[in-house]
């Protein structure tokens, strides 16, 4: 019995181990370029060691079973009568339960700190018109404390490209230049169908809704050009529906965006 | 209560055509519908999944260079529609559901004969529609969700076809619902008590209220689509000051429980296999009926982690992910229980068993990239993307097809009374899991770094993953071949199964082989203890 029990400890201690080296070890994920990034590889870590606990756990449960209690050819008869063990059954309720809720608050704790709790508002200078109903999205602003000198865009998705309005700039590119380590508040909103705004190296997405507009806010970290790609099915062309950000450095973009800036009308 | 036999009905029965005609008529009986969901089932199986074939043949390379670009969207809309909707709901609850609950609950046919002939023969034309209207001006193309404003903005005709042909589907489920509701609540043999029925009935009496419940609404929501395109309303039209969120909300309240309409009845059979190739009764029967249960009221209030990254406010989100991640508790306690099944038990290792393993394994899988897809931040990176490609097919494949297969491996034998080749069967096991795994794991990384679902082309350092997905689906298709090959050599040649070759203690086993018109020559058998293994 001891023997038995010690062999079960080991099996579980490697399924562990094993779980954890793969889980530092293996990186499943592209570059990490926004501060939303590292606390969602965080996220991503754990969920993946927990993951591959249960899995190599099950998997080597089932496999042993087909192996240990086949049916040999000189057997007859059935197996032992055993219909069932409340206890054992109270555990594997009550575990997964708690695995689950702990989980649970995790990802609320990740979700808040990517700023997902906070008000959707989305102060534009331009046009600030506060009493507009914003639908979604994920602000990491905190509430009623709008940076001045945020980074405002305006996004309009259709069918089958982006452009990006800079209102301070009074210009529209199809191309989203931010400068690095700046927070970039945007508002989106969708000429015909539904759009996505996806960069993943930012490790965010939020639908382009036509008739609602939603409001995106991250901070790049790290200066290079990154896919903006739709993932909302839109059309035809939905695949080939892509940009490009450009995170550069504060006087590259300060430079980008003067070249393109359009003068002021004074009315 | 015994289904006393007028001679009004006996007449009818004669006049209905005998032998494999049977089959192409308006039988009543439930054995020959069961069939014919199963047969009419496996034919879209094979058109879903020559489609594709085709839409992996597009990706193996990533320009748009295999078909037009409508078209694959076209054909990506109706390999999702005819997979869930003529190929694994039809299959699952009427084929299955058909043949086995009236055996279980010991009835002569299903409560509603007439009824059930109806929901089977809503399906051919519908699905005939379905696959037609490709050749009128292009079928739908806005994707299996249908969501608006793309679905009132592309092509009419293609949508309203599509809409209609959902429409009957719906209505041929909700009819089949009502029907097995009835048969297992009100046909139960005299004495027989819902506590010993066999756990198939309990996972199709939970199907069935989910199908009743929730399939009225995805059929409201599609007739007001269906007003949107034809009259011009606005209801989901935001040029006329729809919201199109609220489609999302209406869509998924039925989509949503759509996956358990899925894997219900798949957790039913697999509940029916195991004990019997295990030789032990199935590990606590109470807590499977209790966690089939929690999964029914659970499965109605999860909807909205489809709509993590649409116009949900934050509070939504986190109730939702909740909600979601508490199902993995009752799902988890059956595979627990099925694992605790084979411990100790005299396994044979045959088809119908390799397939169950199989499953419990891919869905395991499954389940926890669906636990981990349920917490918002998770979500929001890899929400439209291969990734959630590749977790719905471990639960939808590798979860219900490897059953629907293994299904078929243990009731060939009641069906026709031949076996089928254990050698071919075991080689069709090994193409699937294999071409399985190699098709959809991979689709994980693709989607963590950032291929989007629903795309002709993509960026190409994913070529080389995606072509050793496309090769998994080579293999998937192979696989089809060997069970083709066995079913219509065991048909004609195969070894005499007698009325029992499992030594099987659950109701259907207990007749002849194939089992006569009414199920019993005499009285239905009383079976107190369907897994009364070992004593």
């Amino acid at each position: 019995m001891l023997n038995k029990n010690f062999y079960l400890i080991l099996i579980i201690s490697l399924v562990f181990a094993i779980s954890f080296w793969i889980g530092f070890n293996v990186n499943l994920l592209p570059a990490e370029a926004s501060i939303n990034a590292p606390i969602y590889d965080e996220l991503f870590k754990i969920l993946f060691i927990i993951g591959l606990i249960i899995f190599i756990g099950m998997t080597i449960a089932v496999i042993y079973s087909l192996f240990k209690f086949r049916k040999r050819n000189d057997q007859i008869g059935d197996g032992i009568a055993l219909e069932g063990n409340l206890s054992l059954e109270i555990v594997w309720t009550i575990i997964p339960s708690i695995i689950v809720l702990l989980i649970g608050l995790y990802s609320y704790n990740i979700y808040d700190r990517m700023g997902g709790m906070k008000e959707l508002n989305h102060n534009h200078e331009m046009m600030s018109s506060n009493t507009e109903k914003i639908w979604a999205g994920i602000s990491q602003t905190p509430d009623n404390e709008i940076a001045i000198n945020n980074l405002s865009i305006e996004v309009s998705a259709m069918q089958f490209a982006f452009l990006f309005n800079y209102p301070k700039g009074n210009f529209i590119s199809g191309e989203l230049h931010v400068p690095v380590d700046q927070k970039v508040s945007m508002k989106m909103e969708s000429k015909d169908v539904i759009h996505a705004f996806w960069v993943p190296e930012f490790r965010i997405k939020q639908d382009i809704i036509p008739g609602q507009p939603t409001i995106l806010n991250f901070t790049p970290t790290k200066v290079g050009k990154y896919p903006i790609i739709c993932a909302e099915l839109c059309g035809p062309y939905h695949g080939g529906m892509r940009a490009s950000i450009i995170v550069e450095e504060e006087s590259a973009y300060k430079e980008w965006f003067n070249k393109n800036k359009k003068p002021e009308v004074n009315l | 209560m015994t289904i006393s036999i007028d001679p009004q009905k006996t007449n009818n029965e004669s006049l209905q055509p005998k032998g494999w005609l049977r089959y192409f008529s308006f039988s009543l009986d439930h054995k020959v519908i069961g069939i014919q969901y199963l047969v009419c089932g496996f034919l879209f199986y094979l058109i879903g999944g020559t489609l594709a074939s085709a839409i992996r043949i597009e990706l193996a390379s990533p320009m748009s260079d295999f078909m037009p670009r409508d078209v694959y969207n076209q054909v990506l809309t109706l390999h999702g529609t005819i997979m869930i909707f003529l190929w694994i709901v039809p299959v699952v609850n009427g084929a299955f559901g058909n043949y086995l609950i009236p055996f279980y609950v010991g009835a002569r046919d299903m409560a509603f004969p007439r009824l059930n002939a109806v929901a089977f023969w809503l399906i051919p034309p519908s699905g005939l529609m379905l696959v037609a209207s490709y050749f009128v001006e292009g079928a739908a193309q806005a994707g299996w969700t249908a969501y608006p404003p793309l679905s009132i903005t592309t092509p009419q005709s293609g949508q309203i076809i599509w809409i209609l042909s959902v429409l009957l589907l719906g209505g041929s489920s909700i009819f089949g619902g009502i029907n097995f509701i009835a048969t297992i609540i009100k046909l139960r043999r005299p004495g027989l008590k819902l506590m010993q029925l066999p756990m198939y009935c309990w996972a199709m009496l939970g199907t069935s209220l989910l199908v009743v419940l929730s399939t009225p609404v995805l059929a409201g929501t599609l007739i007001l689509l269906s007003f949107d395109i034809i009259a011009k309303t606005g209801f989901f039209n935001p040029v006329l000051g729809g919201n199109v969120v609220v489609y999302q909300h209406l869509f998924w309240f039925y989509s949503h429980p759509a996956v358990y309409i899925m894997v219900l009845p798949a957790f039913g059979l697999v509940s029916e296999i195991l004990p019997v190739h295990a030789r032990k009764p199935l590990f606590g029967y109470t807590t499977m009926v209790f966690s089939i249960m929690g999964i029914v009221v659970l499965g109605l209030v999860v909807w909205a982690h489809h709509m993590f990254t649409s116009g949900t406010p934050p509070w939504m989100r986190l109730f939702f992910t909740i909600a979601t991640a508490f199902i993995a508790v009752p799902t988890g306690i059956k595979f627990f229980n099925w694992v605790a099944t084979l411990w100790g038990g005299k396994i044979s290792i045959n088809s119908a068993m390799l397939f169950s393993c199989g499953f419990i394994i891919n869905f395991v899988f499954g389940g926890i990239t669906g636990v981990a897809l349920a917490q918002v931040p998770f979500d929001i990176h890899v929400h439209d993307t291969y990734f959630v490609v590749a977790h719905f097919h471990y639960i939808v494949y590798g979860g219900t097809v490897f059953i629907i297969f293994s299904s078929i491996y243990h009731w060939f034998p009641k069906v026709t009374g031949k076996m089928l080749n254990e050698k071919l069967g075991i080689l069709h096991f090994i193409i699937t899991f294999i071409g399985f795994n190699l098709c959809f794991a991979p689709q994980h990384w693709l989607g963590l770094n950032g291929m989007p679902r629903r795309v002709a082309e993509y960026d190409p350092q994913f070529q080389l993953v995606n072509q050793i997905s496309s090769l998994g689906a080579l293999l998937m298709a192979i696989s089809t071949i060997p069970f083709l090959i066995n079913v219509f050599l065991s048909v004609r040649n195969g070894k005499d199964a007698g009325n029992n070759p499992w030594n099987a203690l659950t109701p259907e086993w207990l007749t002849s082989s194939p089992p006569p018109v009414e199920n019993w020559e005499g009285e239905a058998p009383l079976v107190e203890e369907p897994y009364g293994y070992g004593k």
